[in-house]
């Protein structure tokens, strides 16, 4: 529990947790892509993605125990790539739907 | 300006003399590494974004270049990858202990590691110049690839059509080689990094007050684990099920 300062890294145990869990969610990945969920198979692939990453980030990267100004940073960064991506994308995703018919 | 340091407190020879503390400093390292590290996601974000785009436009072509990729290799090398990021995150852990040996070891596990998924990579990139998949000037100059004999005779798609979509696939090509490679230097930068450690190492000067480049350096291959986390469905796995309807 760090209030401000970046004392205390998680334990060992966490580590291993982590890693278990990024384990189990790459060979969920890899199985589900050989079932047909029509659109939803990049959607699960992508949530998986998500998931992952922000495993690695709150444990591996030590976010979860950073000072509230690392926290906010990296959040402010990440709000902006989903900026970028979801923006461009309602953008092409309608004009395909329109144009393609 | 030219003062001699003050001697009246113990002063840890890694504090810089603009920091109050060590712990400061290794909050301004952590932040500004987060800043730099920003930035790349939004370099991998833009081609991540690009290439979304770009699979609308040409969605055949990118089913078809998709699936014609490794996904066994590229799961693999996903697993291996995480492996590496386990053994980074225990050499932080080892250097936060000032267990400098048991530090130098994650740090070289993690480098073989990082070896090992080069060279799966290598074993990938060889396939697809042996079935001509490489984009540039010779693409298509070959005869007929794989790609677009399956065209023809798995999804039914008429000569032209089939050809048209081959031809397309070298777009799909180009955002492959360009985001794995751009990853792969990613990883040889990792490497450079990690050699940096190993010979900083030597003074034993890692423990509990100072680690911030062993920190920094486990950040930098933390990230270039989540780009792979993102390229590996993006490119690999989201279109399996999509083609030969």
């Amino acid at each position: 529990m760090a209030q401000n300062g970046s004392h205390g890294h998680p334990t060992h145990g966490v580590y291993y947790a982590v890693f278990g869990a990024l384990v189990i969610g790459t060979l969920l990945t890899w199985g589900v892509a050989f079932v047909d969920l029509g659109i939803f198979n990049p959607i699960v692939a992508l949530a998986i993605a998500c998931t992952k990453a922000t495993l690695v980030i709150l444990f591996f990267m030590h976010v979860r125990y950073s000072s509230k100004l690392t926290m906010i940073t990296v959040a402010a960064g990440f709000f902006w790539l989903m900026l970028l991506i979801s923006l461009s994308l309602s953008d092409y995703l309608t004009r395909t739907l329109t144009l393609g018919q | 300006m030219s003062h001699s340091q003050t001697t009246t407190t113990e002063h840890h020879p890694a504090l810089a003399h603009q920091f109050d503390s060590l712990e400061q400093q290794k909050d301004a390292s952590m932040l500004g590494m987060w800043a730099f590290l920003l930035t790349e996601i939004m370099m991998f974000g833009g081609l991540f974004a690009a290439y979304l785009i770009y699979r609308l436009r040409y969605y055949e072509a990118f089913v078809a270049g998709s699936t014609s990729i490794a996904v066994t290799l590229g799961a693999v090398n996903t697993l291996v990858l995480i492996g590496s990021s386990l053994t980074m995150a225990l050499a932080v852990s080892a250097a936060q202990r000032g267990a400098q040996k048991v530090l130098r070891g994650f740090i070289v596990a993690t480098m073989l590691l990082g070896l090992v998924f080069l060279g799966i990579k290598a074993v990938e990139y060889h396939e697809k110049y042996v079935e001509h998949h490489i984009p540039g000037g010779v693409f298509g100059k070959f005869g007929p690839t794989d790609i677009e004999k399956d065209l023809q005779e798995k999804d039914h798609k008429t000569p032209e059509a089939a050809a048209q979509i081959a031809r397309q696939t070298e777009i799909f090509f180009c955002f492959y080689f360009a985001m794995t490679g751009l990853h792969a230097f990613h990883m040889l930068i990792g490497f450079g990094l990690m050699t940096w450690l190993l010979w900083l190492s030597r003074g034993n000067r890692f423990g509990p007050d100072y680690y911030t480049p062993v920190e920094l350096g486990g950040l930098y291959w933390h990230f270039v684990d989540i780009v792979w986390i993102f390229l590996f469905p993006l490119l690999y796995l989201i279109s399996r099920t999509q083609g030969a309807h």
